[in-house]
């Protein structure tokens, strides 16, 4: 195989990589600070998709004014369901979190696809990336397109951001003490379950943040979210749940594993993640990045 | 355990109760494919034991699978591969039900160490690795066009072209898996199982080897699973990627928790639910997708112990 067309791989890899390392990151904070395993994550990724979708169909409103408020309305929707629903399994086994969300995914892709067909009159639209973005740039040593360049460089700047508050600041230790000990942070006048509403917020906004990202390149449709939560679950036990840096760094590594994988040998694409779980699973069954689930 | 107490008057309440749902849902299953079409009627059987085979592992080793849609599909598709073949019906359910148990051993080698959620995502992902399988080896599965007009040679004089008789046979598959079900939660195994659950530290305190008994649990269930699984391609005579789909994982958590986890007769009732349910809404052309959604939200939210969970503890109290 000829190097150029590695490369290409490479990046196309890169490409992936940004939306598992975006989604992997949502899951890692929800799960990290609130031990909610959140199935429907893949369902407000395409949330994200749709309503960025709906926004230009209904207020003609373009692609940038969508990235930021896009993700805004869907941490919105996510802050509500963690006040209206999460929050009465709190107590119970994880596991509930789990089939509630599962639930939701469910409900969430065929209310969508009804309102798109109904309302759009399709079952899948293409969107395209703005002006600025279109065409390719040439890097030297391959040429490729500009809005997925653009792509990969957000998703990494969001997940640096993302990574900083939590370890590095303040705010990030509010959060994780709200979370390790709940009793005591209140006895230092914190509202933790406002803290943790937040955090949940935060954490779907990312999911909403990377479907208007990937609706100019995968399209907006109903089901979009569906085969991708599966992977990023596998991503998530490779990088060790729960662990900001491990989710950034696998997901970026898996898109470009997966992508270079697919060009030596085609039929592995998309199996290829889940042989490096079970890989990963017989050697270190915490993950990658993993504390050992007794150390949790 | 339990063979150590005498049957006293205090114990027999229970034993009443339990005969009573037994000789219940045999009447419903005898009676069943008179009341509704046969094939719905299967259906109910096939998901239940499905539903009953899951329990097995949920319910009673805490372990919430979300890829048994792997071992009811491996089986699926090996059963309508093993009867495109040329083989007969019982070698075709055999080898179906086989395969998966063969699936499920390095499945549950790698799945079982790992506990709680981390179980259930490592599940779904083999699970997805399976149904990524069944897509791409087109030879043995068809791909996206499945399989089907698959002959199902006659036996014993039963003619299968005859959904009452696919029934009937099918009714007796199910009450050998419900009966090995039953005898295992029942068993010192299944004690031992449930003492797993409850406490792994205090289990392993007391001797026993919690992996061995996740790992024989996860073994039995999948083998039931794929029981069912060729049941169901024996009932429609057609296979899909549908029965490798991770929907199919999450329909029978559903169906399991509607009817009541550790029940064991619940999970057939949930199946019987959801299915009854979807024929009606179906033919009023109402997507699936938002009545099954809301069913699991509203029973995790409000109904955790399920239909027949819930009459259980109403007729204790009184």
């Amino acid at each position: 195989m000829n190097t150029q067309l590695l490369l290409i791989q490479v990046f196309n890899g890169l490409v992936n990589g940004a939306f598992y390392a975006l989604l992997s990151l949502g899951l890692a904070v929800i799960f990290g600070m609130l031990r909610i395993v959140n199935f429907m994550h893949g369902a407000l990724y395409m949330l994200g998709a749709f309503t960025a979708f709906a926004l230009g169909q209904l207020f003609g409103l373009g692609f940038w004014p969508s990235l930021l408020l896009a993700p805004l309305l869907v941490g919105g929707v996510g802050m509500l369901l963690e006040r209206g629903l999460l929050s009465r399994l709190y107590g119970l086994e994880p596991s509930y979190n789990l089939l509630l969300t599962f639930g939701l995914t469910l409900l969430t892709q065929d209310l969508v696809k009804q309102v798109m067909l109904g309302r759009f009159a399709v079952s899948s639209a293409p969107y395209s990336p703005p002006e600025a973005l279109s065409g390719v740039v040439n890097l030297g040593f391959v040429v490729f397109p500009k809005y997925r360049l653009f792509v990969i460089a957000l998703s990494l700047v969001v997940c640096l951001v993302t990574w900083f508050v939590i370890e590095k600041t303040r705010v990030g230790s509010i959060i994780r003490a709200s979370t390790e000990n709940p009793v005591v942070t209140r006895a230092f006048g914190i509202d933790v379950s406002r803290w943790v509403t937040g955090v949940f917020g935060v954490g779907v906004a990312l999911a909403g943040l990377a479907g208007v990202l990937a609706a100019p390149i995968y399209s907006v449709e109903p089901y979009m979210g569906a085969e991708l939560i599966i992977t990023t679950f596998a991503v998530v036990v490779i990088g060790g749940m729960g662990s900001i840096l491990g989710s950034v760094i696998t997901g970026f590594a898996v898109g470009v594993l997966a992508a270079v994988g697919a060009a030596v040998y085609p039929p592995i694409a998309n199996t290829l993640v889940f042989i490096l779980m079970a890989l990963v699973l017989l050697v270190r069954p915490s993950g990658l990045f993993g504390l050992p689930e007794g150390a949790r | 355990m339990s063979a150590a107490v005498t049957p006293t008057a205090r114990r027999d309440p229970q034993r009443t109760v339990r005969a009573a749902w037994l000789i219940g849902l045999g009447v419903l299953l005898l009676v069943l494919p008179h009341l509704i079409y046969p094939v719905l009627a299967l259906d109910i059987l096939a998901w239940g034991l499905f539903a009953v085979a899951f329990d097995l592992l949920f319910g009673f080793s805490g372990l919430l699978s979300f890829g048994h849609a792997a071992f009811w599909g491996t089986s699926a598709y090996l059963t309508a591969f093993l009867l495109g073949h040329g083989q007969s019906v019982p070698v075709a359910l055999a080898g179906g039900t086989l395969g998966a148990l063969a699936l499920a051993v390095p499945v549950a080698f790698l799945s079982v160490r790992s506990s709680g959620i981390y179980f259930s995502m490592i599940t779904l992902a083999f699970a997805q690795m399976v149904s990524f399988l069944a897509l791409q080896w087109t030879d043995l599965t068809g791909g996206e066009n499945g399989l089907q007009g698959f002959a199902r040679p006659s036996v014993l004089g039963l003619d299968f072209s005859n959904a009452q008789v696919r029934y009937y046979v099918c009714l007796a598959l199910f009450a050998l898996g419900f009966a090995v079900a039953y005898r295992t939660v029942r068993s010192p195994f299944g004690q031992a199982q449930q003492a797993v659950r409850d406490s792994e530290n205090r289990a392993q305190s007391v001797g026993y080897n919690p992996f061995r008994f996740k790992f024989t649990a996860f073994l039995i269930s999948a083998t039931l699973a794929g029981l069912a699984g060729s049941m169901y391609t024996f009932g429609h005579g057609v296979v899909s990627l549908e029965v490798v789909n991770w929907r199919t994982s999450g329909e029978v958590v559903m169906m399991t928790l509607l009817g009541g986890t550790t029940t064991l007769f619940g999970p057939v009732i949930g199946a019987g639910l959801v299915l009854l349910l979807r024929d009606v809404l179906t033919t009023a052309n109402f997507p699936v997708g938002i009545m099954t959604g809301l069913v699991f939200v509203l029973v995790v939210l409000f109904f955790r112990r399920g239909v027949v969970g819930t009459v259980q503890h109403w007729l204790r109290r009184r």
